[in-house]
């Protein structure tokens, strides 16, 4: 579960970077590009919450 | 321009705060540079790289000047700070009270506490004006000292007592929570800069087929140079260098990051310390300039440096949640750092409540835009307050046995306050302020000589000193 995790939450990076560089070549317009970053946004934390949080050892 | 580092460490290695840390604790190279490159993306970057714009720099001033500074800084922590840390492998409260004496150090505390308050009001000042976009009260401008809404004044409370609380019941679970969001925030970073320049393009209708292209955009579009804005002083290479060098002075020159380097296994693991400089103290502060200039672009009346603002229009909800997480993940930090410092001075008093009032004066401190207005002084203030115990722990170290002088002299002669160390301090602080408040020296220059002064007060007072105390050895 964790594995998966932290490879979809990998690619949630990818899309939150990706509209900027997008937009910087003139093929996203910039409401899509806040849109698209707030979803991978949303996407990071639920999934690397999963992946990354540790409980302490008891 | 804030570390969560000294904390994460003494959390895992508290054990070791009055002994060596053992060869079995020592980290490798990777743990640095996660602590790095994650701990220098602070809410504060959002003020500091507007701030530069607003000091008229010029793109080479800018892009040389963080070049070159922030390799002088990565030198700093790699020859002043990371040799003498995996020698002594001792944390820098330690290593001051075997030098100067407990006393001296519950003054350190004190002036490093109050220090710490300041910081953590400009990071809540930084997170509260996000809640300005969406609640629509009057925000501060550039030359604003002291609050002008009710609404910003209720904001401000809202997220200081919020913060406090929470850095008061222990900032563990804020921790991990700022580990997550480390990586989204570099790349979140990153695309302020991206948006920002891709708005100038479209603003300015500028081609550009090449780098030569975008060097010419820059700089006569996004870093003009020319007069500062009313109230900033001009900013040069030179500042722009010094700045990138000291802004961390107290934890390099100054020592503090003893602490952390304890851990590392070889000294030249201080180069990881160039990964959080590149990062925040370079692309991140290039960012948010971009951003800045953008809007001076757009109205040139309008010079407030709000990040609040200045995220949303470049990347929506997503730039307003960083600008909170980025200011409250590292205000968190601080202020339990600063409860723990006064808590060494009144350790009677539970770490709660002097964590909680610590949080309360840092939240009054951010209702005053001044501090974060005026945070590039501030920071210089910072270092130079206490470049001069680094200065004490290095000449200790390194050079004082060669003056056929004793080091650790405190602790060799049980006196509570080393009068050498403390006398060289208070001096240097006075030359330094005489200097800054006499116009002779700026306030982004002053510590580098400062040092010096530090370092020759020191040897000279201890030569009287220790002769008339001189324990047998």
């Amino acid at each position: 579960m964790k594995q998966i995790a932290k490879y979809i939450a990998l690619i949630t990076l990818l899309i939150l970077i990706a509209p900027s560089i997008l937009f910087l070549t003139d093929q996203m317009p910039l409401p899509a590009v806040k849109t698209t970053m707030l979803v991978a946004t949303i996407g990071w934390f639920i999934l690397a919450t999963i992946w990354m949080w540790k409980e302490p050892e008891t | 321009m804030t570390e969560d580092t000294t904390e994460q460490t003494h959390e895992s290695g508290s054990e070791f705060e009055r002994q060596p840390v053992p060869q079995s604790a020592l980290l490798g190279f990777k743990s640095f540079i996660g602590m790095y490159a994650g701990e220098h993306c602070a809410g504060t970057e959002l003020m500091i790289g507007p701030l530069f714009v607003a000091c008229g720099v010029s793109a080479f001033d800018l892009i040389a000047g963080l070049l070159f500074g922030n390799a002088l800084a990565v030198l700093s922590w790699m020859l002043f700070c990371a040799p003498i840390a995996t020698r002594a492998r001792l944390t820098l409260y330690y290593q001051l009270e075997k030098i100067c004496g407990r006393y001296l150090v519950i003054l350190y505390n004190l002036a490093n506490g109050v220090m710490f308050c300041f910081l953590a009001g400009a990071m809540i000042t930084v997170a509260a004006t996000a809640l300005g976009v969406w609640f629509k009260f009057k925000m501060p401008g550039l030359n604003d000292i002291y609050p002008n809404s009710l609404g910003w004044v209720v904001a401000v409370l809202s997220i200081g007592v919020l913060i406090a609380i929470v850095a008061a019941k222990g900032y563990k679970m804020v921790a991990k929570f700022a580990n997550i969001a480390a990586p989204w925030m570099v790349l979140v970073f990153l695309a302020f800069g991206i948006v920002g320049l891709a708005q100038f393009i479209s603003a300015t209708g500028v081609e550009i087929h090449s780098l030569s292209d975008l060097w010419t955009l820059a700089k006569t579009n996004i870093w003009k140079g020319g007069e500062p804005l009313a109230g900033k002083v001009k900013f040069t290479f030179w500042h722009v260098c010094f700045f990138a060098w000291f802004c961390n002075m107290a934890m390099h020159i100054g020592m503090s990051d003893l602490s952390v380097f304890r851990f590392a296994k070889k000294s030249w693991y201080a180069v990881a310390s160039g990964a959080g400089m590149y990062v925040g103290h370079f692309m991140a502060w290039i960012s948010a300039s971009i951003l800045y200039a953008y809007q001076l672009h757009g109205d040139p009346t309008n010079t407030d440096v709000l990040p609040g603002p200045l995220a949303y229009r470049a990347c929506g909800i997503c730039g307003l949640i960083c600008v909170i997480i980025a200011g409250w993940t590292t205000a968190n930090p601080t202020i339990y750092r600063a409860g723990l410092a006064f808590q060494a001075i009144m350790p009677k008093v539970s770490r709660f409540k002097v964590t909680l009032v610590t949080g309360l004066i840092a939240t009054i401190a951010a209702m005053f835009p001044w501090f974060a207005m005026k945070l590039l002084d501030f920071v210089m203030f910072y270092g130079m307050l206490l470049m001069p115990m680094g200065a004490v722990i290095f000449v200790d170290f390194w050079l004082i046995k060669k003056f056929g002088l004793q080091s650790n002299y405190a602790e060799l002669s049980r006196k509570h306050f080393n009068w050498a160390a403390g006398l060289a301090w208070f001096i240097t602080l006075a030359v330094c302020a005489w200097l800054v408040l006499t116009d002779r020296i700026q306030i982004y220059f002053v510590s580098l000589p400062g040092w010096f002064v530090t370092a020759a007060i020191y040897v000279i007072l201890s030569k009287l000193y220790q002769k008339k105390l001189r324990p047998a050895v």
